[in-house]
């Protein structure tokens, strides 16, 4: 019994195994969420966590290996550096400089540009002119040398990162939400928000930038990773964080004599933990612009 | 006898100028209208004639290129082309309201239907946010959204194309304007739900004692909604009066073309007529009447002057050369 030539068959389901292809890594933000999540709680709980003290060391207990290796002991587990201070303490509070610095960055830079970007979007004409050439002008410096650069002037400390830092990154924003905000400006509820006799000011706030805050979340996650590492970075190169305060860039940068003659636990787990939290924080950036922004996909 | 009407325009005149200076696109030219408080006109024109423009100078919300170059908007007795923007923002949306052409896109996705009905309130009669909201309730139920409490606090994507308009007729009338400019507010409606939100404005006309001014290209929302019409032409008012005499005989031959332009139901056989030629390019008017080169019955002096508007008979203006003949005829005809 064959079947008549004018069936249709319909396409069958996919397998299994199809199903399970599709799925990509950056479809599930489990895994660098959990990571983000693990650091920020270590970053907050860092006091309770850390089993010694991260500036002070013991200087008889110096380059001791982790725990596993021949030397090594349980009071220390990842080791201990040059003048005897515990690894895992210092990268506990290191989280905490990663996080505040790298967050704090990010919503410097994010408030810089987004406010700068509904200004010249919104006004345009010299307004936006003036604006958008500075933002040029911005760009064309090296982002890391300017930060150096910055840093030498108003000398190392915490703070003074996430301000260089948001004063850098801000360009990114104001060119993306200038963007949008040119394209809202046409809307017919801004247009509905001028007959009805909002001012310039109300719009902006009330109209505006509620509809931006989408794209300067999902631009924040992916420069999350950028600020970290250009935090390390600036560490590393002794402009960043001032020591003896625990930074994993200040801790690659001390460790890295120690690697020639096999010391490498100084530098192999703030080098890992950098590494970890960068990539999680791109992969959750990647997920969100995804969802919440298809408009961004092209960035 | 003659009292002040609500609203008069005197010559008024917008035009975009270029960045250089060197194109000037008359896009509103010499626009005289009046209307009373209550009434209903209509302005009517192809695309590009200037409706729009018009709309936008009245409530002085012109984009950078555009600039008023004459004239006056007399509302209420004053000159609202003197008035600084501070003074024009008290204006907009409290004195004169404005629904927009896609009403379906006026409502800002973020925010509950209560918030935005309430904004103009609460900016321009600087109440408290209980008492914005407990009107903007009340102006929900004038528009006949059914169970305005749990409304209020939705937003725009949980209500149909129908609702969301009457939401924005709401937010048109929730300062009691004494004048609503409508710019083709039913030209993204299906059919019946144009004929729903007609019927609503013009209760919420009787009920307000609102002036509307309807800038449609549909004639048959002319016939139905308006008392008073302006076809406009090339940026220009070709003929202005009562919608009744202009529809019984119309003065100006493009005015003409446009009613003869109305398809006809019943009757399959007949082809549509169409106006020939193209409306000028408002950059490079010609030098005479600007609709000479589609007219049908254009003379020679036609090409070369501009008519002046003439005025036929009680309050109807036609700028055309022939006008006052060829009314004298079709009058003649109709007795």
């Amino acid at each position: 019994m064959s079947a008549p030539a004018d069936v249709i068959t319909l396409p069958s389901p996919p397998s299994r195994a199809a199903r399970r292809r599709a799925i990509r890594l950056g479809d599930i933000p489990i895994v660098p969420a959990a990571i983000l999540i693990i650091i920020a709680l270590v970053a907050i709980f860092a006091d309770q966590l850390a089993p010694h003290d991260p500036e002070v060391g013991k200087l008889t207990a110096r380059f001791k290996p982790p725990f596993w290796q021949s030397g090594g002991s349980t009071q220390y587990l990842l080791g201990t550096d040059q003048l005897g201070r515990d690894v895992l303490s210092r990268l506990i509070f290191g989280a905490r400089v990663s996080m505040v610095v790298g967050i704090m960055a990010v919503i410097v830079a994010g408030v810089i540009g987004t406010a700068l970007g509904i200004l010249s979007g919104y006004l345009r004409g010299w307004v936006d002119q003036v604006i958008m050439r500075i933002t040029d002008t911005w760009l064309a410096l090296p982002a890391l040398t300017f930060a150096i650069f910055l840093a030498a002037i108003v000398g190392p400390s915490m703070w003074n990162i996430v301000i260089i830092l948001g004063v850098t990154y801000w360009t990114r924003y104001a060119r993306v939400i200038r963007g949008e905000v040119l394209s809202l400006r046409e809307r017919e509820f801004v247009q509905l928000a001028v007959v009805a006799g909002c001012s310039k000011w109300t719009i902006m706030a009330r109209h505006i930038l509620p509809n931006v805050i989408n794209s300067a979340t999902v631009l924040g996650s992916l420069m999350l990773g950028v600020v970290i590492i250009t935090e390390a970075t600036l560490s590393f190169l002794g402009v960043g964080v001032p020591p003896p305060q625990p930074a994993w860039g200040l801790m690659l940068s001390d460790g890295k004599q120690g690697l020639m003659v096999g010391y490498w636990w100084l530098t192999v787990f703030p080098g890992c933990c950098i590494m970890l939290m960068v990539l999680s924080a791109n992969l959750l950036g990647d997920w969100l612009r995804v969802k919440l922004d298809p408009q961004l996909r092209q960035l | 006898m003659a009292r002040e009407p609500l609203l008069r325009l005197e010559n008024l005149s917008t035009h975009y100028v270029s960045a250089q200076g060197t194109r000037v696109v008359r896009a509103v030219d010499e626009v005289s209208l009046s209307l009373n408080a209550g009434e209903t006109l209509g302005i009517v024109g192809e695309s590009g004639s200037g409706k729009s423009t018009l709309a936008l100078t009245m409530l002085r919300v012109l984009p950078p290129a555009a600039h008023i170059v004459g004239g006056r908007i007399l509302f209420e007795g004053e000159d609202l082309v003197a008035k600084s923007d501070g003074e024009m923002r008290e204006i907009r949306g409290k004195r004169i309201a404005m629904i927009l052409q896609d009403p379906m896109a006026s409502l800002n996705p973020l925010f509950t239907i209560g918030n935005q009905v309430a904004e103009p309130i609460q900016i321009h009669e600087k109440t408290l946010r209980s008492a914005a909201w407990t009107r903007a309730r009340e102006l929900l139920k004038a528009v006949r959204i059914p169970s305005p409490e749990t409304r209020v606090r939705q937003y725009p994507h949980e209500m149909s194309g129908g609702m969301r308009q009457r939401i924005v007729g709401a937010i048109g009338i929730s300062c009691q304007p004494r004048l609503l400019i409508a710019d083709e507010p039913t030209t993204s409606l299906d059919l019946t739900i144009q004929a729903q939100y007609l019927n609503l404005l013009r209760e919420l006309q009787r009920a307000h004692g609102l002036a509307l001014i309807f800038i449609t290209h549909n004639l048959g929302i002319v016939a139905k909604m308006c008392d008073q019409l302006a076809v406009m032409y090339a940026g220009r008012v070709v003929e202005s009066g009562s919608v009744s005499r202009i529809f019984n005989a119309p003065a100006h031959p493009y005015t003409r073309a446009l009613l003869g332009s109305i398809p006809h139901m019943g009757d399959p056989q007949q082809r549509l007529t169409a106006i020939a030629g193209q409306p000028p390019d408002l950059a490079a008017l010609p030098r005479g009447c600007s609709f000479a080169p589609r007219c049908p019955q254009a003379v020679d002096r036609c090409r070369a002057e501009a008519p002046p508007a003439f005025s036929i008979d009680d309050g109807r203006i036609a700028r055309c050369w022939l006008a006052r003949e060829v009314n004298r005829t079709t009058l003649a005809g109709a007795v």
